[in-house]
């Protein structure tokens, strides 16, 4: 086993309205900021122990699955990376 | 008895209480850690925010143990009702298809909106006619229903029991409060004894709240209920 830290990103799917991230492109462009499109997305980083990179990927990806994101509306996708040890636990 | 589930953020509970007796139906708040009662012949998922709406409107409680206990009862044949933040929930559960997301207009939207019944042949609507148009209070900021293309197509058309309209019953894009596809405001699940609702009928049942016709659904599910 060794510690992964599994990173989802959730995305409205092409074509689904944000408007949410319209108006954060609005509230940008009301500050003086030039751009063409924003488009916002969920990420989730998520620690655990795991036998290997592709057992912690296909993990992370059954989280997004069932609860992460909504299949009617999202897209997701999931990296894993060797997790960071924690600040200060060398001794 | 029909159960109401309470979840914490639920705020919609005792008003669904007190319009199903005040109809004379029996009706119990059923806190969700509980479980659901052996004697519930009913059950409504209220409006409200439960779970504060983490992550997405409805999506905590989706995945709370109460709610397969739900889905079990509804595979028996027990009638259960999501509105609001309830459809939200039914929709999370994949009680129902689709998705309640975002309004269109990012705004949070209170006020009442008209319906037309689509399907007057359930139990939901077996009081009304086709095409009538009915009152509703809405109180929603993510109320757009959002479905695949390809599920809409396959979704028989039957299923639509209310699409936001005019006064006149004219489905236009002016009607349509939250930008929900083809103004779908209501709809069965699998089961014709299953369905969510974005408005209220609750907060259309007992006198001087600006109209009664959520007396009819209410009437129709508790009946279906007790049948």
């Amino acid at each position: 086993m060794a510690a992964y830290t599994a990173s989802v990103t959730v995305r409205l799917k092409p074509g689904v309205l944000d408007p949410e991230a319209e108006t954060t492109e609005r509230a940008l462009e009301r500050l003086d900021f030039d751009l063409e499109e924003l488009r916002s997305a969920d990420r989730f980083e998520i620690d655990m122990e795991a036998d290997s990179p592709e057992a912690a990927a296909e993990r992370a990806d059954a989280m997004a699955g069932r609860l992460l994101a909504n299949p009617t509306i999202h897209d997701y996708s999931v990296e894993v990376e060797p997790a960071e040890p924690a600040a200060g636990a060398t001794r | 008895m029909i159960a109401v589930c309470q979840f914490g953020g639920s705020n919609c509970d005792r008003d669904a209480v007190l319009a199903l007796r005040h109809l004379g139906f029996e009706a119990e708040r059923v806190w969700h850690a509980d479980g659901l009662p052996a004697e519930a012949d009913g059950v409504v998922l209220p409006g409200g925010f439960s779970y504060g709406d983490y992550l997405r409107a409805g999506a905590m409680a989706a995945r709370a143990p109460i709610l397969r206990e739900v889905c079990d009862a509804a595979e028996r044949g027990v009638p259960v009702l999501g509105i609001c933040n309830g459809a939200q929930v039914g929709t999370e559960t994949g009680l129902v298809p689709g998705a309640f997301t975002t309004n269109a207009s990012a705004r949070f939207r209170c006020e009442h909106v008209h319906l037309r019944v689509e399907n007057a042949e359930t139990p939901w609507t077996a009081g009304f006619e086709p095409g009538e148009v009915l009152t509703l209070p809405i109180a929603h900021g993510e109320g757009r229903f959002e479905i695949a293309e390809d599920t809409l197509a396959d979704l028989d058309d039957d299923r639509v029991l209310f699409r936001y309209c005019n006064e006149a019953g004219a489905v236009t894009d002016a009607a349509n409060p939250n930008g929900s596809v083809d103004g779908v405001a209501g709809l069965l699940g699998e089961h014709e004894h299953t369905a969510v609702l974005m408005p209220h009928p609750e907060r259309a049942t007992l006198p001087d709240l600006g109209g009664t016709d959520g007396r009819t659904i209410l009437r129709g599910f508790a009946s279906e209920a007790e049948g």
